[in-house]
């Protein structure tokens, strides 16, 4: 049997518009956006992107590959001009330079200047920054400690890993200890302890009460570090969920089976806001915790074998797959 | 402007650490090595056959000239080489985002890149031609005959080409911005050629050619003005150097050449704060 997906896919995306924003002063915001949009030539990178970003929150920014990701963060940077809309970042227009002087930026593939040693690239991004020489000499090895790149002080980048070179990006990103940090796919390149040190640090700086805006595509990492999650889809936020409230409210079944037919796949979506057959594996999202019996019951007297049927909580990423379909790969 | 010296700073760094400027230096004076020791043994020549100190010193004034000549070129070479990756490439390969995310306009960024590389060229620019100079000096007793005007209309052309390369450095890729800057001066090389045999057969149309190669790119006008300002007029008129002064960029020409060195500067500096990165 291939892929059977929910029929009502298509409606979810018409009835999943993103809420209407609720009203935050605008004194805390990190991040507000007004219908950005991009547009490269013929094709719409970023179709209208809005969305408000509060201050102090760890802020997940999820979708399938050319969702218009990075051209939205790039756009908030002032990296990518706008074709149109508006947006504010810590207060300002974006491109403001009081403002970038509190905004830091780990780029999703970090790359610089490869004759500098760990140090001098630390430094030099300090003094762009305006920051004193007496600051940036205590400053600089404690970001290398932080990073644990200190061993490696007086390395040239050209002799660091993909990793390491992960890390010294991350160390001048929060060399100004920004207010607002973004982070374009931090863990890229990281081990397991690389990628435990960027969750650290993203608490840490929660705790200093910056902003993070998170860019990533480990749905599992996002799920553990974010306040608040925005799904974005071909240009647009679909969604933008709340991590607490997700966590409590979403039921779903796997089960294992054989022998469904379409008509009974038809059938399930009475007590489910999705349903997705592939080969054996059957997953529904339940309209509520109390279906479970219910969908055992309908699925053995249609004569369906059921081998394993387990309620789970979903995941970020079974709602990932949810809102944006099974076919868009990470 | 401070971060534009930050730039200017981190640009010459650049140049010393990944060694441009220093296999510059060494190939600069293994060329002033050379030329010395070739002036030498053609001065050795010269007595050997009792050549007369006036036809000397015309021969010397000529080679000088052919010494500068190739000079310029390694000018033209090295300004083009050093410089034409460095917004291309940092564009391309993402480093610049690092830097233009930080509180730093993009024109500092830019206008910091320029000096480094202003800077680096000047230096070397004045070793090899203060340093052929002296040389000849020194051996033969001939030098330049305005050797600070011609040492400034080289640097003004090394400047032309700088501010040509980071013009289309903020459009092209690396290679693109290369072909073009040096298809750009090949082609003024050519036209001031075209000039010096029009004006030299008079042939008016000729003449209009190399004029409109030098609007186009001035680069050549100003090594012809170089020319015009180090070479004695008699070594001129005698035919001892193989620049003619048939056709010589008038001070006109210098003053467009100076105004598109700042237009193309302000022209790139315009492009990178409106392109995407």
């Amino acid at each position: 049997m291939g892929v059977v997906s929910s029929s009502i896919r298509d409606q979810e995306a018409e009835t999943l518009q993103p809420e209407p924003l609720p009203t935050v002063p605008r004194t805390e915001l990190a991040i507000s956006a007004r219908r950005l949009r991009k547009v490269f030539e013929d094709k719409i990178a970023v179709r209208g992107l809005t969305l408000d970003v509060r201050r102090g929150e760890v802020f997940g920014f999820l979708g399938p590959n050319g969702a218009g990701k990075s051209t939205s963060v790039k756009m908030l940077l002032d990296l990518v001009k706008p074709s149109s809309g508006d947006a504010e970042v810590l207060g300002r227009p974006i491109g403001d330079l009081q403002a970038k002087a509190r905004i830091g930026f780990l780029p999703e593939h970090f790359r610089f200047y490869d004759w500098l040693t760990a140090t001098e690239l630390l430094r030099l991004h300090g003094r762009l920054y305006d920051i004193p020489p007496e600051a940036l000499r205590h400053r600089v090895p404690t970001m290398l400690e932080t990073v644990g790149l200190s061993p490696h002080s007086k390395k040239q980048l050209r002799h660091f890993s993909k990793g390491m070179l992960q890390r010294i990006g991350l160390a001048q990103s929060l060399i100004n200890e920004p207010d607002l940090l973004f982070l374009d796919e931090p863990t890229s390149g990281l081990d397991p302890v690389g990628r435990r040190l960027v969750r650290d640090i993203i608490k840490s700086e929660r705790e200093r009460g910056a902003t993070v805006f998170l860019n990533s595509h480990l749905l599992s990492e996002v799920e553990v570090t974010c306040d608040r999650v925005a799904f974005i889809k071909a240009g647009e936020v679909i969604e933008i969920r709340d991590m607490n409230s997700f966590a409590e409210g979403r039921n779903g079944i796997r089960a294992r089976v054989t022998g469904i037919s379409e008509d009974v796949l038809l059938g399930l979506h009475a007590f489910a806001s999705s349903v997705l057959c592939d080969s054996e594996l059957l997953t529904m999202n339940l309209n509520g915790p109390e279906l479970a019996p219910r969908v055992l019951r309908y699925l053995v007297e249609h004569g369906v074998e059921v081998f394993e049927f387990t309620p789970v909580r979903l995941s970020l990423e079974d709602r990932f797959l949810e809102i944006l379909g099974a076919d868009h790969g990470l | 402007m401070t971060h534009a010296w930050i730039m200017a700073g981190v640009t010459f760094r650049e140049a010393a650490r990944k060694k441009i400027l220093w296999m510059a230096l060494a190939a600069g004076v293994a060329f002033l090595l050379l030329f010395s020791l070739g002036l030498h043994f053609q001065m050795e020549s010269f007595e050997d056959n009792h050549v007369r100190g006036f036809v000397r010193r015309q021969a010397v004034s000529g080679i000088l000239m052919m010494g500068f000549y190739a000079i310029d070129s390694l000018v033209v070479v090295m300004t083009v080489l050093a410089s034409v990756d460095t917004l291309s490439g940092e564009i391309a390969s993402g480093a610049i985002q690092a830097i233009a995310t930080k509180p730093v306009s993009r024109w500092e960024v830019l206008a910091g890149k320029w000096l480094g590389f202003s800077f680096m060229l000047s230096l070397y620019i004045a070793l090899m031609v203060i340093g052929i100079d002296t040389l000849a000096h020194f051996l033969t007793g001939v030098a330049a005959r305005h050797i600070l005007r011609g040492f400034g209309l080289i640097w003004m052309e090394s400047m032309l080409l700088l501010s040509v390369t980071f013009f289309f450095g903020t459009w092209f890729s690396t290679l693109t911005n290369g072909v073009l800057t040096l298809g750009l001066h090949g082609l003024a090389f050519l036209g001031g050629w075209l000039e010096q045999a029009g004006a030299l057969t008079h042939t008016p149309k000729a003449v209009d050619v190399g004029i409109v190669a030098s609007i186009l790119m001035p680069s050549e006008s100003l090594w012809r003005r170089a020319v015009f300002e180090m070479q004695s007029p008699l070594t001129t008129a005698l035919n001892f150097s193989p620049f003619s002064g048939a056709s010589v960029p008038s001070p006109l020409m210098i003053g467009y050449a100076t105004l598109y060195v700042v237009l193309f500067f302000f022209l790139a500096i315009q492009r990178l704060e409106k392109r995407d990165l």
